[in-house]
């Protein structure tokens, strides 16, 4: 299991602003170490945002994206208190999902 | 026939002072580009990850440690044993139980070495992170900083080793040495100076002192850690092609006492992000 997520969501004038940051490698696969060998890829394939069971964000990650992935999305509806739930899955099954209350 | 030539002249002049004015204005070069990169760090500044740091930090703050099994919650930084908040701001400082003046780093590696009981060299053998590696210091330092935030700058010199301190590193700023023939003050007593696309900070202008001091410690994207001050001063020095300096040492602190008391008055902003 991946380190946690930091989920912020706020609502305004009906539309839902998330901001989310993981905690990722996101190994390229194309680095050396310093022994010369090559670094394995390792890095987010898959991104799911969910709002009361319903998808409001589905992406793929590759290898372009930075350690540390910083995500920003909005999506229309949401109220204060509601839960919006973040999942991603890497290239080596391993999975995370958080959530957060919308604010 | 000679007016008209005057005129002329005039009028050219008249028309060069205004593209000149026209192209301060137009903002394609430094200035775009530093615009540019205020921008992206408003744009990511509420992902800053060295929030992670700031969590594992605590955590490692609070955790029994050490040989002796002991957390750092008795470690005093300042301002009472086991007082986090606020305390960087006021750092460095002198310290009467080991008679020096100390910045973060030395402090907790006081600690660490006398509370915890871990051999120095196992901490200053490798105090700073690299791929898939993050020392307990480092992180510690995240925690310790993120509880001054929002909190103004308040270095003192009262104490005679205060104001030694602070006289060393102003000369140490300055001292031309290396290769290079390279002092700090080579690349920052001046205005307006980059390194490629990183505006330089000049600590002969307040200002530009504070914002730089109140932004570091710092987490680095290019990078992907999270960097302390000591790692600043000692990669400073690396591109300066000054000998590495021992960790924490007191030409360090002497330098970040010159630093840290050129912020006085700014509330401290850390930890900051940087490209």
């Amino acid at each position: 299991m991946g380190n946690p997520m930091k989920i912020r969501a706020s609502v305004k004038e009906g539309v839902t602003e998330v901001k989310v940051l993981m905690q990722h490698e996101m190994e390229t696969g194309l680095r050396k170490d310093a022994e010369g060998k090559l670094v394995p890829a390792w890095h987010i394939t898959e991104v799911k945002a969910q709002y009361n069971g319903r998808t409001v964000l589905e992406g793929q990650l590759g290898t372009a994206v930075s350690k540390n992935p910083y995500l920003v999305f909005r999506f229309k509806g949401g109220k204060p208190g509601e839960k919006v739930s973040v999942n991603w899955v890497d290239n080596k099954g391993d999975t995370r999902t958080d959530e957060a209350e919308i604010s | 026939m000679n007016t008209i030539i005057i005129k002329n002249t005039i009028l050219l002049f008249a028309f060069g002072a205004f593209s000149i004015a026209a192209m301060a204005d137009d903002k394609s070069g430094p200035a775009k580009a530093a615009e540019d990169i205020a921008k992206y760090r408003e744009m990511i500044s509420d992902g800053n990850p060295a929030e992670f740091d700031e969590m594992r930090g605590e955590e490692l703050w609070k955790k029994p440690g050490g040989p002796n099994n002991v957390s750092l919650e008795k470690c005093d930084l300042g301002k009472g044993a086991g007082v986090v908040k606020g305390v960087y701001a006021e750092l460095p400082r002198y310290f009467p139980d080991t008679q020096r003046v100390q910045d973060l780093e030395s402090r907790l590696l006081t600690c660490m070495t006398t509370l915890q009981g871990i051999p120095e060299k196992d901490i200053t053998a490798k105090p700073f992170g690299s791929d898939n590696y993050q020392p307990a210091i480092e992180s510690l330092v995240a925690y310790v900083v993120g509880q001054s935030k929002g909190i103004q700058m308040n270095v003192s010199l009262k104490h005679p080793k205060e104001k030694e301190a602070y006289e060393i590193g102003k000369r140490v700023f300055v001292y031309r040495a290396g290769p290079y023939d390279f002092a700090c003050s080579t690349c920052h007593s001046q205005d307006d100076l980059r390194i490629r696309m990183q505006d330089l900070p000049n600590f002969n202008n307040k200002k530009s002192a504070q914002s730089a001091y109140v932004s570091w410690p710092a987490y680095r994207v290019s990078q992907g850690l999270f960097r302390s001050f000591q790692w600043r001063i000692n990669d400073c020095l690396r591109q300066q092609r000054f000998p590495e300096p021992k960790y924490a040492s007191d030409v360090t602190i002497a330098l970040t006492m010159f630093m840290a008391k050129s912020a006085n008055g700014a509330a401290y902003a850390g930890p900051g992000l940087k490209r």
